[in-house]
């Protein structure tokens, strides 16, 4: 790429964009996403511009910026979620791997199946039991030998460190679970189909501290198998679980590095405005 | 003082209810036996007999109509709350609501005019398809809203897992707002099941066992106006049963379903 | 599936167009104008029906307002907590009741109590008007029918106008509760003013139940055509004519007659219904936001 002194993940801000025949260069290899030169609309309204970042594998990358920013927005657009809402368009390239995901023959249900996501509100399926939401997705997807699905339901349940907590009342229904463990429960159900990268929107943020700590230990482990993308205003939990971190500011990528740089030594000064609470 | 107006108003209101069915069960009670649940009517002007046929044929006709309007409603309201573009939905929703309002007596002459007519003949199919078709936009517009009311977070859910549309609208969305589809069809049914005015000329009545759907087909409300502005008293007597019989079905089905509903209300949802 | 809704429309539509073809041919729409009614001669006129529709659903209309309204206020902003479900699900299973079952009722208990008390003291304490004068009888009149209608329409008045008082914010109760005002000063003026909109609404909504009503009124409505100035006087509305005349309406200007009546009450039911869509619109889409 054009500035090779910069560590594994690339931004440019805008001033900076390479040459547009540069911008359609395969994948750098080992990386997990590649987006280049990302625009998102919702019907005239342009919410992300030109966005380049690429995005490490088996790491915790951390998206944060003020609301409105279009975060949520770019997060969907890595597992075509963006695309569900009416008038949602979206150009540019992502390349999962090296495959694009906006390539027109690629199905966006077998994206959605390599790309898990965690939303802001837990939203368990109110009429399933735990073990039924957990096992949702395989049973949706064709998977039917109890003995697999037994498997994975235990397996995920230990991942998402919900299953000492449930283990005597699987068949009771998801709804009966507190606001912390459900949002365990809805990464448990996303992990259960074996995603190569797990989305986060906000995952903690309609949860108390000891749930949100739980939720961030949790990261923290799954970093070790998953690769990461996590939405987040709260700067100090992107401090905490994150390894690099980018910036956008009203649609545009403005920074993306290492998270230690971004919080201690940021490049560009709106950046390190935002980071030290000065607006936002 | 105010207060006590509009408490006597709601009385008021309620009053025609309680009296209709005071004077249904003195008056249905004591005519409902043995004989007339399981006997057809008698000749013209001869006492005894019974509504044998009528009710069964109420209970068919209830089941053609259903058969029409619950696939037709519900596919249609799944189309609507999922998948149509917003002026499509404006205009179907438009649509709806012009059927809804228009009287039921129209219908009637409508399905005379496209079934009974070719048909050369009143028939069990033309009188339920006239139900079916009142039914039809009932079931669109509660399928909708309850399909609405599915919060969009559960779609988002399912489609994240890289489930597929339709599997997500059939095994989560659905799943969910089951409860009130299924109450919204019962109450479709019970309101279907009171119309009289559609069967008139569609159905034109059969005094005995019809044999097949394309014969003319006894029904309880036609067959109490039938009986209601007839001559003979001892009609007026089996109106009244057949009317008693008829509000049962109806209320049963509307108290049934508002126990199943209060059941659904009292989960916690959060 | 959705799209057979939209053809079921133009199916309606056309139907009753194809029925009425004939008719419309002889007479035109100047028929609408016609008062005469003699199948016999072929001289059909349906002003009479027209007339009789409007003057039962809108006396029926002029009953069931009122007595809607109170109700409403009073489940919305009036009655204590318990009583308020029973009274609701009261109205409710009115609502269900099916119209040949209150046409029963109404022949055999109403009209003859009509007939033997109500009717004659009006007659005698009002009976200097045009609209109280004529016999009696068995009771089967306009103002019989009118009742009906109103039995029949208010469950429907009186849940959308529910619907309309408990969109308005409680903030606004409160704000006129601030100014000092009483219980019900709060609820004419922050509730009942500011829903007129919403009550014109719901009333339409209730007109276009009226005019189609047809059992009901046609069991107690007398079924006869020709004017008459008093409510006392037997009449027919469309829909009781069509209810009643179809079966024996023999070769084939009678029932083409028959379906431009039915043709002209489905246009005057919708756009009775299309005024209160847009007289509800605004408060139905404030509930869904």
């Amino acid at each position: 790429m054009t500035q090779p002194s910069q560590p594994s993940v690339t931004a440019q801000p805008p001033a900076s964009a390479p040459a547009p025949h540069e911008r359609s260069a395969p994948a750098a290899p080992g990386v997990t996403f590649d987006v280049q030169g990302l625009n998102a609309w919702f019907a005239a309204n342009q919410v992300l511009s030109d966005i380049s970042l690429q995005v490490q594998p088996k790491a915790v990358t951390a998206i944060i910026g003020p609301s409105g920013c279009g975060k949520s927005t770019f997060l969907r657009t890595l597992n075509r979620m963006h695309e569900l809402v009416p008038g949602a368009r979206v150009e540019g390239r992502i390349l999962l791997f090296g495959q694009d995901l906006y390539a027109c023959d690629v199905d966006p249900t077998l994206v959605r199946r390599r790309v898990g996501m965690v939303f802001q509100k837990s939203n368990p399926f109110p009429a399933m039991s735990i073990a039924d939401n957990v096992t949702a997705g395989l049973k949706l997807n064709g998977v039917r030998q109890r003995t697999v699905l037994r498997e994975r339901l235990e397996q995920t349940l230990r991942m998402a460190a919900l299953w000492d907590e449930v283990k005597d009342r699987l068949s009771a229904n998801a709804l009966s679970l507190s606001g912390g463990q459900q949002q365990r429960l809805c990464i448990a159900r996303a992990l259960a189909i074996e995603p190569e990268v797990l989305l986060m929107d906000e995952p903690a943020s309609a949860l108390d501290p000891l749930a949100t700590a739980k939720i961030e230990e949790l990261i923290l482990e799954l970093r070790r198998q998953f690769t990461i993308v996590i939405v987040t205003h709260n700067m100090q939990q992107a401090s905490r679980v994150s390894d690099f971190t980018a910036f956008l500011y009203l649609g545009k990528l403005i920074e993306a590095d290492h998270t230690k740089q971004i919080f201690t030594n940021p490049r560009i000064k709106q950046t390190e405005d935002y980071v030290t609470g000065r607006f936002g | 003082m105010i207060s006590a107006v509009c408490f006597a108003c709601a009385l008021m209101v309620i009053l025609p209810l309680a009296l209709v069915l005071l004077r249904l069960v003195r008056m249905g009670a004591s005519s409902i036996d043995w004989a007339f649940l399981t006997q057809l009517q008698k000749p013209e002007g001869e006492p005894g007999g019974g509504m044998a046929n009528a009710i069964v044929g109420s209970l068919i006709l209830m089941g053609l109509a259903a058969l029409i309007g619950v696939p037709v409603g519900v596919l249609g309201g799944i189309y609507l709350s999922e998948y149509a573009s917003n002026r499509l939905k404006w205009s179907v929703r438009f649509a709806a609501d012009i059927l809804n309002g228009t009287p039921s007596i129209v219908w009637g002459i409508v399905v005379y005019a496209l079934v009974v007519v070719p048909m050369k003949g009143a028939s069990a199919y033309a009188g339920g398809l006239a139900l079916g078709l009142i039914m039809i936009p009932l079931v669109i517009r509660t399928t909708e809203e309850m399909l609405a009311l599915v919060p969009n977070s559960y779609r988002e859910a399912a489609l994240a897992l890289g489930v597929s549309k339709w599997k997500t609208i059939v095994f989560i969305v659905l799943k969910t707002a089951g409860k009130g589809i299924i109450t919204g069809v019962l109450l479709a049914c019970s309101r279907v099941a009171g119309e009289t005015a559609p069967l008139l000329f569609t159905t034109s009545g059969n005094q005995f066992w019809s044999r097949r759907l394309s014969d003319p087909i006894a029904s309880l409300p036609r067959q109490i106006y039938t009986f209601a502005i007839g001559p003979y008293d001892d009609q007026h007597r089996q109106a009244w049963a057949g009317a008693l019989i008829l509000i049962l079905l109806v209320l049963s089905i509307n108290i049934g379903v508002r126990i199943i509903t209060r059941e659904g209300s009292a989960k916690p949802v959060k | 599936m959705a799209m057979m809704v939209l053809a079921l429309v133009v199916i309606l539509g056309l139907e009753l167009c194809r029925g009425a073809g004939l008719s419309l041919r002889v007479f035109g729409w100047r028929f609408l104008g016609l008062s005469h009614w003699n199948p016999v001669n072929n001289d059909f006129g349906p002003l009479p029906c027209i007339v009789g529709t409007f003057v039962s659903s809108l006396l029926g209309l002029a009953i069931a307002l009122p007595l809607s309204l109170a109700t409403a206020v009073y489940l919305t902003e009036l009655a204590p907590g318990w009583a308020r479900r029973p009274v609701i699900t009261l109205i409710e299973m009115l609502a269900s009741v099916p119209s040949v079952i209150l046409g029963l009722w109404g022949m055999y208990v109403l009209l003859p109590w009509l007939a033997a008390g109500p009717y004659p003291v009006l007659k005698r304490c009002l009976g200097f008007l045009p609209f109280f004068q004529g016999p009696v009888g068995g009771g089967y009149c306009v103002l019989s029918a009118a009742i009906m209608i109103a039995i029949m329409i208010v469950p429907i008045i009186t849940s959308i106008s529910r619907e309309v008082f408990r969109s308005i914010p409680d903030t606004q109760r409160e704000a006129a509760f601030a100014l000092g005002a009483t219980r019900w000063e709060a609820t004419r003026l922050a509730v009942v003013k500011s829903s007129t909109r919403g009550i014109f609404g719901a009333a339409m909504l209730g007109l276009g139940r009226a005019l189609g009503e047809t059992m009901a009124v046609t069991m107690v409505i007398g079924n006869t055509h020709g004017f008459s100035a008093s409510l006392l006087a037997p009449g027919s509305t469309l829909a009781s004519t069509i209810a009643s005349e179809f079966d024996e309406a023999v070769g084939s200007l009678y029932p083409s007659v028959l379906y431009e009546m039915g043709l002209v009450l489905l246009l005057v039911t919708i756009v009775t219904n299309i005024l209160a869509r847009l007289l509800l619109g605004a408060v139905r889409g404030r509930q869904h936001a």
